[in-house]
């Protein structure tokens, strides 16, 4: 057997050598009867021997299979014959009947295995099938996680396993595998499957070929713990093979304080790339780990190696903390500055892929994702564009409707544009809005599509898409500034059905307003409910708040109140006038808030502040509003609800002013849509 | 030649109107004693001064235009002679959008009134050229513009002055020997000289000015036409089917405007001789050039072909005058003609212009046109204007600026340079955040106007803001004048720049070209730089052009040689709104230019990258936190999500579970993050 420190290209060299000796000496199968046959058999030498019919014709597909597979295996030292059963040299070997012909391996004269034809469909199937039986000790065939699992266990701080899924036995796969074998078996446990079931256990994904794992259980010495495990990430084929078991043989890491042009491993002779991690003594240790890391991920794809900065003698760039070496003769050295071990593997990793994109250039000159839509929203609206949309619910309105209709009915306009896919987006959300609303609503859903009324799009001040705007009485209009989505809007259309602010008219309304009876139906979309108390002559103070309430309206209830029996409500919630009364219907709580000389904007931020919880379940549509507040969030993640107990405790924390610098808040990791995703890569 | 809108033409004087009956002229008093003043003044009524005069009345400006005739268009009172406009009047579309069917309609001239649309005024595919004139005439009526009619400016000099907006005044001097003081002149006479070749015998040619249009004063004769223009074949077609034969001569080979994509080469409309020629009919075309030919009548009165080298032989009489069938018996102009008519198109009239104001030129164009800048400013002197047919030397051959439907976009152009030349008002623009910048790109090379019609002359413009957060686009800018953008609009150009153009396929027009070959249209995205019919060209700049590297571009580029540039394949429909087909590839064109994330995304996707990111893509920084994130619906959602989308998110989000799997707080390495490999702008964010 061909030892297995030979490196891979001296295995190239002898096997073409061993073809051109061949070649001249044993071209054919050598044609032998039976007696004939079986001495020559040498003890411990294998032969193959397909014993046929003296008169059956003398070529067929197998045949000229067999003749391929000939030199093959002749490397592997396993001699081939065909055995010609002539009448008086009966042999138990020859078959009674010309189709019933088989195939005999024999090591010595013993009898190993013997094979119908069809199963040695190709020069592949011999091969492997041949190996395969010669092999059978050194290469486990299994079936079930189990097996692996035990196999694995018992290797354990012994030996490395090699383990391989081919979609069947005797396909090129599995041959190359078994010639790796030939080669490799006595180093490493060879573990062989053809079920997919067993892969897929083990977490691969995108099963079509054939899997080469190398699972280093060597050094693992902890029982309980799992070998790492590496994919080989090229096609199986036999010098593949070699190579990507090469460079498992390499040392993970090695240390070098040489100039990186100088430095050569096996990855060079391979044609790998030299990734070196630049390193000194102060941050030695932490280097050392990042390059492991690094390694572990650049197992098979590039060699790493810590160059030690300080006891370097060649000059580097100052800056430079990444050395990249191509494997190519006279490739420049690249001294680079990167600040991601993500982009050292990316940099590698597209270096590959360059090679390979360059390889198939012929076939196909473009990049390969040109063509694939990589906007999330444009792919979605895209994928839905033969759905029909019950359109009808809301009103297109043109450039000869629209003025007739905004100035007849209070209106809202959907400004969109029919090749946008935002736009298209939001529409369906729009429709599904117009579906809620459906026949409850005074107001006027409609739509223009700027794609065809592009003059009056301009002519309303609409310039960019989507927008949406509310015509109400004439006025001016609003602008929408909420969240493009159906709860939204429908919560701004809503709140927009009382003015803003509401004139409360007396002391028993205003109690009713405050306790949420008033607008009962309006509570589930303001939290709060917002109460000006002025007395009558507060005249500027009233329209300060007045235009507050205007420029709030859509996001909270506003009320105002300034009866002469003002004071009976401003006794009651102990509140100096003018002030502003928020009830925060979940709590059951009206707090009162003086704000004297205060203005529009600054009435504006005393709402907007109360509207905010002081430890808030962070959800995609709030998140905004407290990134705004400019401070780190200090996010507990909740696999459901939050336990009470952690609020409480935050709720001190926040009491005893601790927690000042922080948004403390909480993340419901069952509830908010992507909540796996975010926790693992928060966590 | 009906094509070419000429105004004013300057004829005799006619009636008189006083100024008296124009007291809007006298709204304010002239500064000095000396003659009244205004800012603008226009000089001519046709469809360029009227189009200015629209956008100088609707800034409120000082002006007047002033027309020798009692009404505006008197050049299609009388032109063309046949009365068939060729200018497409395509009132169907299938589209609502105003601007697009703009596209369409060659005729209509700019305002906010849609009941001023060419549409409303004929039916006709080719309009008739009467309807020109009752469109002008509601034009100038409806709009209230003003202009005195009647007044022929007979004499323009300049009266230098330190106090004047450009140094010097323009003096207009009128019939009745009134003087009217200009700041700015604007000038949009027209064509309307007609040309004459001055060849021995050019006294016996009839000028298509004045010849017969009625067909039965051909019957069986045999004519002789000179030139090969529209106006040539107009003759041509309208007596083609009584004449004998009619033939055809010009210097050089017809121009088929098919072929050259230039509306005013030989439209198809006309061309009806050319398929009478080929088809053996007798009628025929030769090409030889006019000033070595002499027309000598012989002694039945009929006309004979000569050339000029054997009339300078000697003083012989008209009948011993050599001809070339007496050397070469099968010449083919042997036969002699009852009639020839010159079509040799029009020239500008200098004739009131003083020699101060240097409008003549030395150059290719001295005769026919006025020797302007790229912006429509006389070389010779600031502050003169050329508008309308008159400037088409800007882009003769290439572009429409000879005709309305390109001129009237040249005229918005020159408007608003002189706005911000004089009143401090930058040219107008938009300001956007850059996720809004594919969208506005999209928007405006699939419903512009001015682009598609004067595509290579007029651009837009987009200037992006600093970090590429946010971009001002500026329309149809003379594309010629791009070095000078920050002085002429008034808008900084300080971190790189979009320009957007329409263009045909480098080799695909010209004369002798083959427009129909197989395999002439491209479909595939990859291949869009090879597009032929016309289609947007993004040319991206990270630095504004210098005025050299303008002028010393590559030869048949509209613009200098760009930091990169992206071709919008060609569509049949002119429709480039396919997501994949043309959204897309644009999209990466310019996040590849900005080195940034033009995608759109959830608002779950932003919630995601704002918790995992420092940095978010432009529309989550720009929409979702400001709290307008795009929630889209279940049912989209749910799409998305068995497409485990978005793809790059995914990754990004493996990525960084990746990287914090990796070496707890350990420093990668010495050394600042300085630098990005570039594939990783989407990644890193």
């Amino acid at each position: 057997m061909m030892s297995s420190s030979f490196n891979i290209y001296r295995v190239g060299i002898s096997f073409v050598m061993m073809c051109i000796f061949y070649k001249s000496a044993v071209d054919s199968l050598s044609e032998l009867s039976p007696q004939k046959y079986f001495s020559t058999l040498q003890p411990g030498k294998a032969s193959l021997a397909y014993f046929c019919q003296a008169d059956s014709p003398r070529t067929s597909i197998f045949l000229e299979e067999l003749n391929e597979a000939v030199k093959p295996l002749q490397d592997f030292g396993i001699s081939v014959a065909k055995v010609n059963c002539v009448k008086e040299e009966t042999s138990r070997y020859c078959g009674k009947e010309k189709d019933l012909m088989k195939v005999y391996l024999f090591r010595g004269n013993i009898l190993l295995r013997e094979f119908p034809t069809d199963t040695l469909f190709d020069v592949n199937a011999i091969i492997a099938h041949v190996l395969f039986a010669l092999l059978f000790n050194e290469v486990k065939y299994i079936t079930t996680l189990e097996d692996l699992q035990n196999i694995e266990n018992s290797l354990k701080g012994k030996a490395n396993i090699a383990f391989s899924y081919v979609r069947a036995i005797g396909t090129p796969e599995h041959r190359a595998v078994m010639e790796a074998a030939f080669v490799y078996g006595t180093t490493y446990q060879f573990v062989l499957t053809t079920e997919i079931a067993l892969l897929e256990s083990i977490g691969t994904e995108a099963i079509e070929n054939a899997h080469f794992y190398f699972f280093h259980c060597k050094q693992v010495l902890d029982l309980t713990q799992q070998c790492r495990r590496t994919l080989m990430e090229q096609p199986l084929a036999t010098l593949n093979i070699h190579r990507f078991i090469k460079t498992m043989e390499a040392p993970l890491l090695t240390e070098v304080a040489e100039d990186p042009q100088q430095v050569s491993t096996v990855h060079l002779q391979l044609g790998l790339p030299l990734v070196f991690i630049v390193s000194q003594q102060a941050t030695h240790e932490a280097d050392r780990r990042t390059a492991e890391w690094v390694a572990w991920r650049l197992l098979g794809k590039a060699g790493v190696l810590l160059l030690l900065r300080d006891s370097l003698e060649v000059d580097i760039p100052q800056h430079a903390n990444v050395v990249f070496r191509r494997a190519e003769e006279g490739a420049p050295v690249e001294f680079l500055v990167l600040h991601d071990t993500e982009l050292i593997i990316s940099r590698v990793e597209g270096n590959t892929h360059i090679e390979e994109m360059q390889e198939d250039e012929d076939e196909d000159l473009q990049s390969p994702d040109m063509d694939i839509q990589d906007d999330e929203v444009a792919e979605t609206v895209y994928r839905h564009r033969k759905t029909q949309l019950p359109l009808e619910l809301t009103v297109e309105l043109t450039e000869e409707t629209f003025n007739a209709t905004v100035v007849a009915s209070d209106s809202i306009v959907l400004f969109y544009a029919g090749w946008q896919a935002v736009s298209m987006a939001f529409l369906q959300s729009y429709i599904d809005l117009a579906i809620k609303l459906k026949g409850t609503s005074t107001m006027l859903l409609t739509r223009v599509n700027c794609a065809d009324w592009s003059d009056l799009c301009t002519k309303q001040n609409v310039t960019e898409f989507p927008v949406v705007k509310m015509y109400k009485e004439g006025k001016h209009p609003v602008s929408y500034a909420g969240m493009l989505g159906t709860e939204d809007l429908l919560k701004f259309i809503l709140l927009n059905r009382i003015s803003c602010p509401v004139n409360i008219t007396s002391v028993q309304e205003a109690e009713e307003y405050l306790s949420g009876e008033l607008y009962k139906d309006l509570i589930p979309y303001s939290s709060v409910s917002v109460l000006g108390l002025f007395s009558p002559n507060m005249t500027t103070a009233k329209e300060d708040f007045t235009k507050a309430g205007n420029y709030l309206r859509g996001c909270v209830i506003t009320g105002i109140y300034s009866e002469e029996d003002v004071l009976i409500l401003s006794n009651k919630y102990g509140a100096t006038l003018p002030a502003l009364l928020l009830a925060r219907h979940k709590e059951g709580k009206v707090e009162s808030i003086p704000f004297a000389n205060s203005r529009v904007q600054d009435i504006v931020q005393i709402v907007t502040n109360a509207l905010l919880e002081t430890f808030p379940e962070i959800t995609v549509e709030n998140l905004p509003i407290y990134l705004r507040l400019q401070k780190p969030l200090l996010i507990l993640f909740s696999d459901g609800s939050i336990n009470p107990q952690y609020t409480k405790t935050i709720l001190t924390l926040v009491k005893e002013k601790h927690l000042d610098s922080l948004t403390p808040c909480w993340l419901n990791l069952n509830f908010t849509c992507s909540g796996m995703e975010t926790s693992s890569s928060c966590l | 030649m009906s094509l070419l809108a000429a105004a004013g033409l300057w004829g005799p004087p006619g009636l008189l109107l006083t100024f008296a009956l124009h007291p809007a002229l006298c709204l304010r008093p002239a500064p000095t004693s000396g003659p009244p003043h205004r800012d603008y003044c226009v000089l001519g009524a046709g469809p360029a001064g009227l189009q200015m005069a629209y956008f100088l009345q609707r800034a409120g400006r000082d002006y007047a235009v002033f027309e020798r005739a009692p009404r505006p268009g008197s050049f299609f009172t009388r032109y063309p002679r046949h009365r068939k406009l060729i200018s497409i009047n395509k009132r169907h579309t299938g589209k609502a959008n105003a601007e697009f069917n703009l596209r369409h309609d060659w005729n209509s001239l700019l305002s906010h009134d849609p009941r001023l649309l060419f549409r409303h005024y004929s039916s006709a595919y080719f309009p008739d050229a009467g309807d020109m004139v009752r469109y002008l005439d509601d034009f100038a009526d409806r709009l209230g513009l003003h202009v005195l009619y009647n007044t022929t400016i007979a004499h323009v000099t300049l009266n230098k002055d330190r106090q004047a907006w450009n140094g010097h005044y323009f003096i207009l001097t009128d019939q009745m020997g009134h003087a009217h003081r200009c700041s700015v002149l604007l000038v949009a006479t027209g064509l309307s000289v007609p040309n004459q070749v001055d060849f021995p015998g050019s006294e016996y040619t009839e000028g298509y000015e004045s010849v017969s249009v009625d067909p039965k004063d051909f019957e069986g004769q045999n004519v002789l036409i000179l030139g090969r223009g529209n106006s040539a074949f107009e003759t041509a077609e309208n007596i083609l089917g009584v004449t004998n034969f009619i033939h055809m001569l010009s210097r050089s080979r017809v121009r088929l405007s098919w072929a050259t994509h230039y509306v005013g080469d030989l439209r198809a409309i006309n061309n009806g001789l050319l398929d009478t020629y080929q088809l053996k009919s007798l009628d025929g075309l030769l090409e030889s050039d006019l000033t070595d030919l002499a027309i000598v009548k012989d002694r039945e009165g009929k006309f004979r072909v000569t050339l000029k080298f054997f009339l300078e032989e000697g003083n012989q009489s008209a009948d011993a005058i050599t001809l070339p069938q007496d050397d070469n018996d099968n010449f083919a102009m042997r036969v002699a003609y009852d009639r020839v008519i010159r079509c040799l198109g029009w020239n500008f009239d200098f004739s009131i212009f003083d020699k101060s104001l240097r409008l003549s030129s030395g150059g290719e164009f001295s005769k026919k046109y006025p020797l302007v800048k790229a912006s429509y400013e006389s070389k010779g002197s600031r502050g003169l204007f050329v508008l309308g047919t008159a400037s088409h030397s800007v882009d003769y051959r290439k572009s429409a600026g000879g005709f309305i439907h390109g001129f009237r976009y040249t005229a918005r152009a020159i408007h608003r340079l002189l706005e911000h030349r004089h009143h401090g008002v930058a040219w107008p623009s938009t300001e956007h955040p850059v996720s809004q910048l594919t969208s506005s790109i999209i928007r405006r090379i699939n419903e512009a106007s001015g682009l598609y019609q004067m595509f290579g002359v007029l651009a837009d413009v987009v200037l992006l803001k600093e970090n590429a957060t946010a971009f001002e686009y500026l329309e149809e800018l003379p594309v010629q004048m791009l070095a000078q953008l920050e002085t002429i609009t008034g808008r900084r150009a300080r971190h790189g720049l979009f320009v957007i153009n329409m263009e045909y396929g480098r080799n695909f027009s010209g004369p002798d070209k083959d427009v129909f070959f197989h395999d002439r249209s491209v479909g595939h995205t990859e291949d869009a730089w090879q597009s032929n019919f016309l289609h947007p060209v993004i040319y991206y700049y990270r630095h504004l052009p210098t005025e050299q590297e303008v002028r010393f571009r590559p030869a048949d580029w509209a613009l200098p040689r760009p930091t990169a540039i992206h071709h919008i394949v060609e569509d049949f429909l002119t429709d480039w709104t396919a997501p994949v087909g043309h959204i897309l590839p644009l999209r990466r064109f310019l996040e590849n230019c900005l080195d940034t994330d033009l995608r759109s995304f959830y608002a779950e996707s932003c919630f995601l990258f704002a918790l995992t990111h420092q940095k978010l893509p432009p529309f989550c920084q720009q929409g979702y936190l400001r709290t307008q994130g795009l929630v889209g619906t279940e049912s989209l959602r749910r799409h998305g999500a068995e497409r485990r989308f978005p793809q790059d998110y995914a990754t990004v989000g493996r990525r960084r579970e990746d990287r914090a799997q990796g070496p707890e707080g350990g420093p990668l390495a010495p050394g600042p993050p300085l630098l990005q490999p570039h594939d990783s702008n989407k990644e890193e964010l």
